[in-house]
Protein backbone atom coordinates (compact mmCIF):
# COMPACT_ATOMS: atom_id res chain seq x y z
CA UNK A 1 0.00 0.00 0.00
CA UNK A 2 2.88 1.96 0.44
CA UNK A 3 4.62 0.79 -2.50
CA UNK A 4 6.57 3.83 -3.95
CA UNK A 5 8.61 3.79 -7.32
CA UNK A 6 11.33 5.67 -8.46
CA UNK A 7 11.11 7.23 -11.84
CA UNK A 8 12.77 10.22 -14.27
CA UNK A 9 10.93 13.39 -14.91
CA UNK A 10 10.86 13.98 -18.65
CA UNK A 11 8.39 16.97 -18.60
CA UNK A 12 6.63 19.59 -16.01
CA UNK A 13 4.02 21.28 -16.94
CA UNK A 14 2.47 22.56 -13.80
CA UNK A 15 1.08 20.67 -11.22
CA UNK A 16 2.09 17.20 -13.40
CA UNK A 17 4.93 15.70 -14.46
CA UNK A 18 5.40 13.33 -17.18
CA UNK A 19 7.53 10.76 -15.56
CA UNK A 20 9.37 7.43 -17.65
CA UNK A 21 9.31 4.41 -15.25
CA UNK A 22 11.98 2.20 -17.07
CA UNK A 23 10.06 2.90 -20.36
CA UNK A 24 6.54 3.33 -19.06
CA UNK A 25 5.41 6.79 -18.73
CA UNK A 26 2.50 7.51 -16.52
CA UNK A 27 1.41 11.65 -15.62
CA UNK A 28 2.17 12.07 -11.90
CA UNK A 29 0.90 15.13 -9.61
CA UNK A 30 3.44 17.50 -7.96
CA UNK A 31 1.18 19.02 -5.65
CA UNK A 32 3.45 17.25 -2.72
CA UNK A 33 6.00 18.27 -4.11
CA UNK A 34 8.19 21.43 -5.21
CA UNK A 35 11.75 20.12 -6.10
CA UNK A 36 11.10 18.05 -8.74
CA UNK A 37 12.71 19.18 -11.61
CA UNK A 38 13.28 17.99 -15.27
CA UNK A 39 16.23 14.99 -15.56
CA UNK A 40 15.51 14.59 -11.73
CA UNK A 41 14.55 11.58 -9.67
CA UNK A 42 11.16 11.31 -8.28
CA UNK A 43 9.36 8.55 -5.67
CA UNK A 44 6.55 8.61 -6.51
CA UNK A 45 3.23 6.92 -4.63
CA UNK A 46 -0.20 6.69 -5.91
CA UNK A 47 0.30 8.70 -9.16
CA UNK A 48 1.95 11.57 -6.56
CA UNK A 49 5.46 12.90 -5.91
CA UNK A 50 6.58 12.48 -2.89
CA UNK A 51 10.23 13.16 -2.85
CA UNK A 52 13.00 13.32 -5.14
CA UNK A 53 15.70 10.69 -4.89
CA UNK A 54 18.82 11.47 -3.23
CA UNK A 55 21.86 9.66 -5.73
CA UNK A 56 24.14 11.00 -3.83
CA UNK A 57 23.20 9.87 -0.31
CA UNK A 58 22.57 6.61 -1.54
CA UNK A 59 25.63 5.62 -2.58
CA UNK A 60 27.23 8.10 0.71
CA UNK A 61 25.92 4.90 2.67
CA UNK A 62 27.07 2.51 1.27
CA UNK A 63 30.37 3.70 0.88
CA UNK A 64 30.78 4.43 4.56
CA UNK A 65 29.43 0.55 4.86
CA UNK A 66 32.27 -0.38 3.25
CA UNK A 67 34.60 1.87 4.59
CA UNK A 68 33.88 0.03 7.79
CA UNK A 69 33.54 -3.64 6.29
CA UNK A 70 36.52 -3.28 4.53
CA UNK A 71 38.21 -1.11 6.99
CA UNK A 72 39.22 -3.67 9.16
CA UNK A 73 37.17 -2.32 12.29
CA UNK A 74 34.41 -5.36 11.49
CA UNK A 75 36.28 -7.51 8.68
CA UNK B 1 23.04 -1.77 -6.90
CA UNK B 2 21.48 -2.59 -3.71
CA UNK B 3 20.85 -6.02 -4.26
CA UNK B 4 24.45 -6.57 -4.59
CA UNK B 5 25.04 -9.96 -3.28
CA UNK B 6 28.89 -9.53 -2.51
CA UNK B 7 28.02 -6.58 -0.04
CA UNK B 8 24.98 -8.58 1.52
CA UNK B 9 27.53 -11.42 2.55
CA UNK B 10 29.85 -8.51 3.81
CA UNK B 11 26.86 -6.86 5.87
CA UNK B 12 25.74 -10.40 7.17
CA UNK B 13 29.03 -10.89 8.78
CA UNK B 14 29.36 -7.92 10.22
CA UNK B 15 25.83 -8.44 11.74
CA UNK B 16 27.47 -11.86 13.15
CA UNK B 17 30.10 -9.99 14.72
CA UNK B 18 27.26 -8.01 16.60
CA UNK B 19 26.15 -10.64 18.51
CA UNK B 20 25.13 -9.52 21.96
CA UNK B 21 25.16 -13.14 23.18
CA UNK B 22 21.39 -13.09 23.63
CA UNK B 23 18.48 -13.55 21.45
CA UNK B 24 17.19 -9.85 20.18
CA UNK B 25 13.79 -9.16 18.49
CA UNK B 26 13.16 -6.33 15.68
CA UNK B 27 9.79 -5.58 14.90
CA UNK B 28 8.87 -3.46 11.14
CA UNK B 29 5.50 -1.95 10.70
CA UNK B 30 5.39 -2.45 6.56
CA UNK B 31 3.95 -4.40 4.33
CA UNK B 32 6.93 -4.09 1.39
CA UNK B 33 9.47 -4.65 4.28
CA UNK B 34 7.52 -8.02 5.17
CA UNK B 35 7.30 -8.63 1.32
CA UNK B 36 11.41 -8.15 1.01
CA UNK B 37 12.27 -9.92 4.12
CA UNK B 38 10.35 -12.93 2.76
CA UNK B 39 10.68 -12.89 -1.20
CA UNK B 40 14.62 -12.71 -0.28
CA UNK B 41 14.54 -15.23 2.35
CA UNK B 42 16.45 -13.31 4.58
CA UNK B 43 15.05 -14.36 8.18
CA UNK B 44 17.62 -17.83 6.85
CA UNK B 45 20.13 -16.23 6.22
CA UNK B 46 20.31 -14.07 9.49
CA UNK B 47 22.03 -15.62 12.83
CA UNK B 48 19.57 -17.51 14.32
CA UNK B 49 19.57 -15.25 17.40
CA UNK B 50 17.74 -12.45 14.99
CA UNK B 51 14.06 -12.50 15.39
CA UNK B 52 12.02 -10.14 12.91
CA UNK B 53 8.39 -10.18 13.18
CA UNK B 54 5.75 -8.40 11.04
CA UNK B 55 3.48 -5.61 13.27
CA UNK B 56 0.67 -3.29 12.22
CA UNK B 57 2.05 -2.61 8.62
CA UNK B 58 -1.01 -3.09 6.28
CA UNK B 59 -3.30 -0.07 6.10
CA UNK B 60 -5.81 -3.05 4.73
CA UNK B 61 -5.54 -5.35 7.36
CA UNK B 62 -5.97 -3.09 10.27
CA UNK B 63 -8.65 -1.01 8.81
CA UNK B 64 -11.51 -2.07 11.24
CA UNK B 65 -14.29 -4.70 10.17
CA UNK B 66 -17.05 -1.93 11.09
CA UNK B 67 -15.32 0.47 8.00
CA UNK B 68 -15.33 -2.14 5.45
CA UNK B 69 -19.30 -2.63 6.60
CA UNK B 70 -20.27 0.87 6.40
CA UNK B 71 -18.63 0.31 2.59
CA UNK B 72 -19.91 -2.36 1.76
CA UNK B 73 -23.52 -0.89 2.97
CA UNK B 74 -23.13 2.02 0.78
CA UNK B 75 -22.43 0.20 -1.83
CA UNK B 76 -25.21 -1.73 -1.72
CA UNK B 77 -27.63 1.30 -0.92
CA UNK B 78 -26.03 2.54 -4.87
CA UNK B 79 -23.59 4.64 -4.03
CA UNK B 80 -20.61 4.18 -6.43
CA UNK B 81 -17.55 2.80 -4.34
CA UNK B 82 -13.81 3.44 -5.63
CA UNK B 83 -10.96 2.17 -3.68
CA UNK B 84 -7.14 0.65 -3.80
CA UNK B 85 -7.34 -2.63 -5.26
CA UNK B 86 -6.09 -4.50 -2.13
CA UNK B 87 -9.21 -3.29 -0.13
CA UNK B 88 -11.74 -5.08 -2.66
CA UNK B 89 -11.94 -8.51 -1.27
CA UNK B 90 -11.42 -7.74 2.79
CA UNK B 91 -14.29 -9.12 4.37
CA UNK B 92 -16.59 -7.23 6.27
CA UNK B 93 -19.45 -7.47 8.42
CA UNK B 94 -21.71 -8.10 5.26
CA UNK B 95 -19.49 -9.44 3.00
CA UNK B 96 -16.80 -7.64 1.12
CA UNK B 97 -17.28 -5.37 -1.88
CA UNK B 98 -15.77 -7.75 -4.31
CA UNK B 99 -18.88 -9.35 -3.05
CA UNK B 100 -21.39 -6.88 -3.44
CA UNK B 101 -20.36 -6.07 -6.88
CA UNK B 102 -20.76 -9.01 -7.73
CA UNK B 103 -24.52 -9.04 -6.50
CA UNK B 104 -24.51 -5.41 -9.38
CA UNK B 105 -23.26 -2.52 -6.87
CA UNK B 106 -20.78 -0.58 -8.35
CA UNK B 107 -17.43 -0.78 -7.34
CA UNK B 108 -14.20 0.53 -8.99
CA UNK B 109 -10.90 -0.06 -8.54
CA UNK B 110 -8.49 2.69 -8.27
CA UNK B 111 -4.73 3.69 -8.70
CA UNK B 112 -5.14 6.50 -6.38
CA UNK B 113 -7.69 9.51 -4.88
CA UNK B 114 -7.07 11.49 -8.06
CA UNK B 115 -8.60 8.46 -10.41
CA UNK B 116 -11.46 8.63 -7.91
CA UNK B 117 -11.94 12.22 -8.82
CA UNK B 118 -12.28 11.84 -12.18
CA UNK B 119 -15.10 8.35 -11.58
CA UNK B 120 -17.01 11.40 -9.98
CA UNK B 121 -16.61 13.86 -12.56
CA UNK B 122 -17.29 11.45 -15.22
CA UNK B 123 -20.27 10.34 -13.02
CA UNK B 124 -21.69 13.65 -12.31
CA UNK B 125 -25.61 12.35 -12.06
CA UNK B 126 -23.76 9.03 -8.71
CA UNK B 127 -22.85 9.69 -5.58
CA UNK B 128 -19.02 8.62 -5.39
CA UNK B 129 -17.36 7.56 -1.94
CA UNK B 130 -13.76 6.93 -2.20
CA UNK B 131 -12.81 4.19 0.75
CA UNK B 132 -9.46 6.29 1.82
CA UNK B 133 -7.11 3.85 3.48
CA UNK B 134 -3.47 4.30 3.59
CA UNK B 135 -0.79 5.83 5.89
CA UNK B 136 1.06 8.91 6.51
CA UNK B 137 2.24 7.69 3.06
CA UNK B 138 -1.13 7.76 1.37
CA UNK B 139 -2.84 10.84 3.64
CA UNK B 140 -1.15 13.66 1.83
CA UNK B 141 -2.45 12.08 -1.71
CA UNK B 142 -6.51 12.46 -0.47
CA UNK B 143 -5.35 15.51 1.31
CA UNK B 144 -4.27 17.19 -1.97
CA UNK B 145 -7.17 16.15 -3.46
CA UNK B 146 -9.57 17.68 -1.21
CA UNK B 147 -7.51 21.20 -1.62
CA UNK B 148 -8.45 21.02 -5.02
CA UNK B 149 -11.93 20.91 -4.52
CA UNK B 150 -13.42 17.77 -6.01
CA UNK B 151 -17.01 17.91 -7.42
CA UNK B 152 -20.47 18.31 -4.99
CA UNK B 153 -20.78 14.51 -5.67
CA UNK B 154 -17.23 12.97 -4.29
CA UNK B 155 -17.09 12.13 -0.66
CA UNK B 156 -14.57 10.09 1.43
CA UNK B 157 -14.65 7.08 3.87
CA UNK B 158 -11.42 8.05 5.54
CA UNK B 159 -9.81 5.19 6.85
CA UNK B 160 -6.17 7.03 7.30
CA UNK B 161 -4.31 5.83 10.21
CA UNK B 162 -0.61 6.80 11.35
CA UNK B 163 2.13 3.86 12.72
CA UNK B 164 3.68 5.83 15.27
CA UNK B 165 1.09 5.85 17.87
CA UNK B 166 0.65 2.18 16.87
CA UNK B 167 4.66 1.45 17.24
CA UNK B 168 3.44 3.74 20.70
CA UNK B 169 0.72 1.42 21.88
CA UNK B 170 2.53 -1.57 21.51
CA UNK B 171 5.31 -0.89 23.19
CA UNK B 172 3.27 0.92 26.55
CA UNK B 173 1.28 -2.95 26.05
CA UNK B 174 4.41 -4.89 26.69
CA UNK B 175 2.87 -7.56 25.21
CA UNK B 176 6.04 -8.64 23.43
CA UNK B 177 9.49 -7.14 24.41
CA UNK B 178 10.95 -5.48 21.04
CA UNK B 179 14.96 -4.77 21.10
CA UNK B 180 14.12 -2.28 17.89
CA UNK B 181 11.92 -1.00 14.71
CA UNK B 182 12.99 -1.08 11.03
CA UNK B 183 10.83 1.71 10.45
CA UNK B 184 8.72 2.27 7.17
CA UNK B 185 10.73 3.67 4.57
CA UNK B 186 7.84 5.50 2.38
CA UNK B 187 5.57 6.36 5.55
CA UNK B 188 8.79 8.39 6.86
CA UNK B 189 9.24 9.87 3.40
CA UNK B 190 6.86 12.36 4.70
CA UNK B 191 6.61 12.15 8.48
CA UNK B 192 10.54 12.49 8.55
CA UNK B 193 12.23 10.54 11.78
CA UNK B 194 11.13 13.20 14.46
CA UNK B 195 7.56 11.59 14.81
CA UNK B 196 9.57 8.41 16.25
CA UNK B 197 12.17 10.26 18.54
CA UNK B 198 9.74 10.37 21.76
CA UNK B 199 9.55 6.60 21.35
CA UNK B 200 13.10 5.81 21.00
CA UNK B 201 13.78 8.51 24.47
CA UNK B 202 10.26 7.09 26.23
CA UNK B 203 11.16 2.97 25.78
CA UNK B 204 14.20 2.63 25.25
CA UNK B 205 14.15 1.19 22.00
CA UNK B 206 16.70 1.61 19.10
CA UNK B 207 14.98 3.09 15.28
CA UNK B 208 15.81 2.78 11.82
CA UNK B 209 13.73 4.06 9.08
CA UNK B 210 14.70 1.55 5.90
CA UNK B 211 14.39 1.23 2.24
CA UNK B 212 13.12 -1.82 0.62
CA UNK B 213 15.98 -3.45 -1.01
CA UNK B 214 17.63 -6.45 0.80
CA UNK B 215 20.37 -4.56 1.52
CA UNK B 216 18.39 -1.87 3.09
CA UNK B 217 16.93 -4.09 5.51
CA UNK B 218 20.18 -5.97 5.75
CA UNK B 219 21.74 -2.73 6.39
CA UNK B 220 19.03 -1.16 8.51
CA UNK B 221 19.36 -4.73 10.89
CA UNK B 222 22.85 -4.24 11.03
CA UNK B 223 22.52 -0.28 12.30
CA UNK B 224 19.81 -1.61 15.34
CA UNK B 225 22.36 -3.89 16.47
CA UNK B 226 24.97 -1.31 16.39
CA UNK B 227 23.00 0.86 18.33
CA UNK B 228 22.46 -2.07 20.85
CA UNK B 229 25.80 -2.67 21.05
CA UNK B 230 27.26 0.76 21.67
CA UNK B 231 24.49 1.50 23.95
CA UNK B 232 22.48 4.44 21.36
CA UNK B 233 18.90 4.51 21.81
CA UNK B 234 18.18 6.39 18.58
CA UNK B 235 16.34 7.49 15.12
CA UNK B 236 18.92 6.34 12.72
CA UNK B 237 17.96 6.87 9.02
CA UNK B 238 19.20 4.09 6.67
CA UNK B 239 17.13 4.97 3.42
CA UNK B 240 18.90 8.45 3.44
CA UNK B 241 18.02 8.56 -0.55
CA UNK B 242 14.64 9.23 0.18
CA UNK B 243 14.47 10.26 3.99
CA UNK B 244 14.97 13.41 5.47
CA UNK B 245 14.47 14.36 9.23
CA UNK B 246 12.07 16.56 8.54
CA UNK B 247 10.37 14.46 6.27
CA UNK B 248 8.33 16.41 2.96
CA UNK B 249 6.90 19.73 4.88
CA UNK B 250 4.86 20.50 1.62
CA UNK B 251 2.84 16.90 2.59
CA UNK B 252 2.65 16.91 5.90
CA UNK B 253 1.36 20.92 5.95
CA UNK B 254 -1.45 19.77 3.13
CA UNK B 255 -2.56 16.82 5.35
CA UNK B 256 -2.60 18.75 8.90
CA UNK B 257 -4.82 21.33 6.40
CA UNK B 258 -6.93 19.06 5.93
CA UNK B 259 -7.69 16.10 8.46
CA UNK B 260 -7.56 16.41 12.40
CA UNK B 261 -6.18 13.74 14.29
CA UNK B 262 -8.48 11.37 16.25
CA UNK B 263 -8.60 8.40 18.29
CA UNK B 264 -9.38 5.08 16.75
CA UNK B 265 -9.78 1.66 16.87
CA UNK B 266 -7.80 -0.50 14.63
CA UNK B 267 -8.40 -4.15 13.10
CA UNK B 268 -6.74 -6.44 16.10
CA UNK B 269 -6.27 -3.79 18.34
CA UNK B 270 -8.44 -1.83 20.67
CA UNK B 271 -8.86 2.00 20.63
CA UNK B 272 -5.51 3.56 20.05
CA UNK B 273 -5.18 7.23 21.33
CA UNK B 274 -4.62 9.75 18.00
CA UNK B 275 -3.94 7.09 15.36
CA UNK B 276 -6.45 8.11 12.80
CA UNK B 277 -7.53 11.36 10.49
CA UNK B 278 -10.78 12.61 10.10
CA UNK B 279 -11.33 15.52 7.40
CA UNK B 280 -11.83 18.76 9.79
CA UNK B 281 -15.49 20.51 9.94
CA UNK B 282 -14.56 22.92 7.09
CA UNK B 283 -14.49 19.84 4.77
CA UNK B 284 -17.20 18.01 6.14
CA UNK B 285 -19.05 18.20 2.86
CA UNK B 286 -16.80 15.68 1.73
CA UNK B 287 -17.56 13.48 4.83
CA UNK B 288 -18.90 10.31 2.93
CA UNK B 289 -20.22 9.32 7.16
CA UNK B 290 -21.67 12.73 7.72
CA UNK B 291 -23.58 13.33 3.91
CA UNK B 292 -24.75 9.70 3.61
CA UNK B 293 -25.47 9.21 7.57
CA UNK B 294 -24.19 5.44 7.77
CA UNK B 295 -25.42 3.11 10.79
CA UNK B 296 -22.02 2.04 12.47
CA UNK B 297 -22.39 -1.21 12.84
CA UNK B 298 -20.71 -3.60 16.05
CA UNK B 299 -18.39 -6.03 14.14
CA UNK B 300 -16.62 -8.49 15.56
CA UNK B 301 -12.46 -8.10 13.49
CA UNK B 302 -12.13 -11.53 12.54
CA UNK B 303 -13.85 -15.26 11.84
CA UNK B 304 -13.17 -17.56 14.47
CA UNK B 305 -9.97 -19.47 14.44
CA UNK B 306 -8.53 -16.88 12.75
CA UNK B 307 -4.96 -15.44 14.48
CA UNK B 308 -4.89 -12.26 12.33
CA UNK B 309 -5.07 -9.92 15.69
CA UNK B 310 -2.02 -11.92 17.09
CA UNK B 311 -0.16 -10.88 13.64
CA UNK B 312 -0.57 -7.97 13.39
CA UNK B 313 0.61 -7.05 17.28
CA UNK B 314 3.85 -8.64 16.08
CA UNK B 315 2.82 -12.12 18.69
CA UNK B 316 2.89 -15.00 16.25
CA UNK B 317 3.96 -15.45 12.99
CA UNK B 318 1.34 -16.11 10.10
CA UNK B 319 2.29 -20.10 10.08
CA UNK B 320 1.78 -20.67 13.56
CA UNK B 321 -2.06 -19.86 13.22
CA UNK B 322 -3.56 -23.61 12.84
CA UNK B 323 -5.77 -22.17 9.71
CA UNK B 324 -2.52 -21.42 7.89
CA UNK B 325 -2.60 -22.86 4.37
CA UNK B 326 -5.02 -25.13 5.17
CA UNK B 327 -8.33 -23.72 5.67
CA UNK B 328 -7.30 -20.44 4.94
CA UNK B 329 -5.24 -19.70 1.65
CA UNK B 330 -4.83 -16.44 -0.56
CA UNK B 331 -7.56 -18.02 -2.86
CA UNK B 332 -9.56 -18.27 0.18
CA UNK B 333 -8.96 -16.10 2.57
CA UNK B 334 -10.20 -16.40 6.17
CA UNK B 335 -8.96 -13.11 7.76
CA UNK B 336 -7.65 -10.06 6.18
CA UNK B 337 -4.14 -10.65 6.84
CA UNK B 338 -4.37 -13.50 3.63
CA UNK B 339 -6.17 -11.39 1.81
CA UNK B 340 -4.02 -8.19 0.66
CA UNK B 341 -0.78 -8.27 -0.87
CA UNK B 342 0.77 -6.58 2.02
CA UNK B 343 -0.75 -9.20 4.93
CA UNK B 344 1.81 -10.94 6.45
CA UNK B 345 -0.35 -14.19 5.91
CA UNK B 346 -0.54 -13.59 2.32
CA UNK B 347 3.22 -13.08 1.56
CA UNK B 348 4.24 -16.03 3.81
CA UNK B 349 1.88 -18.17 2.03
CA UNK B 350 2.79 -16.89 -1.41
CA UNK B 351 6.49 -16.85 -0.86
CA UNK B 352 7.04 -19.89 1.28
CA UNK B 353 10.18 -19.28 3.26
CA UNK B 354 12.40 -21.53 3.92
CA UNK B 355 13.11 -21.59 7.37
CA UNK B 356 11.71 -18.42 9.75
S1 LIG C 1 -3.62 -17.64 8.19
FE1 LIG C 1 -5.67 -16.85 7.68
S2 LIG C 1 -6.93 -17.44 9.41
FE2 LIG C 1 -4.80 -17.57 10.10
S3 LIG C 1 -4.29 -15.58 10.97
FE3 LIG C 1 -3.71 -15.48 8.83
S4 LIG C 1 -5.54 -14.61 7.84
FE4 LIG C 1 -6.21 -15.34 9.82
Amino acid sequence: MCLAIPGKVLKIDGQTATVDFGGVRREVRLDLLTSAREGSYVIVHVGYAIQTLDEKEARKILRSWKGVAWGGVLA
Amino acid sequence: MYRERDLATKVLQGIRKLDPGRRVKFMHVCGSHEVTITKYGLRSLLPDWIEVISGPGCPVCVTAATEIGEAVELARRGTFITTFGDMFRVPGPKGSLAEAKTDGADVRIVYGAADAVEVARRNPGREVVHVAIGFETTAPTTAAEVLREPPKNFSLLTCHRLIPPAMGFLLASGETALDGFICPGHVSTIIGSRPYEPLSKRFRVPQVIAGFEPIDVLLGIWMLLKQLMEGRREVEIEYTRSVRRDGNALAQQKMAQVFRVVDKKWRGFPVIPSSALELKPEFERYDARKKHDIRAMEAADFTKGCRCGEVLRGLIYPHECPLFGRVCTPEHPVGPCAVTTEGACNIAMKHKPAKI
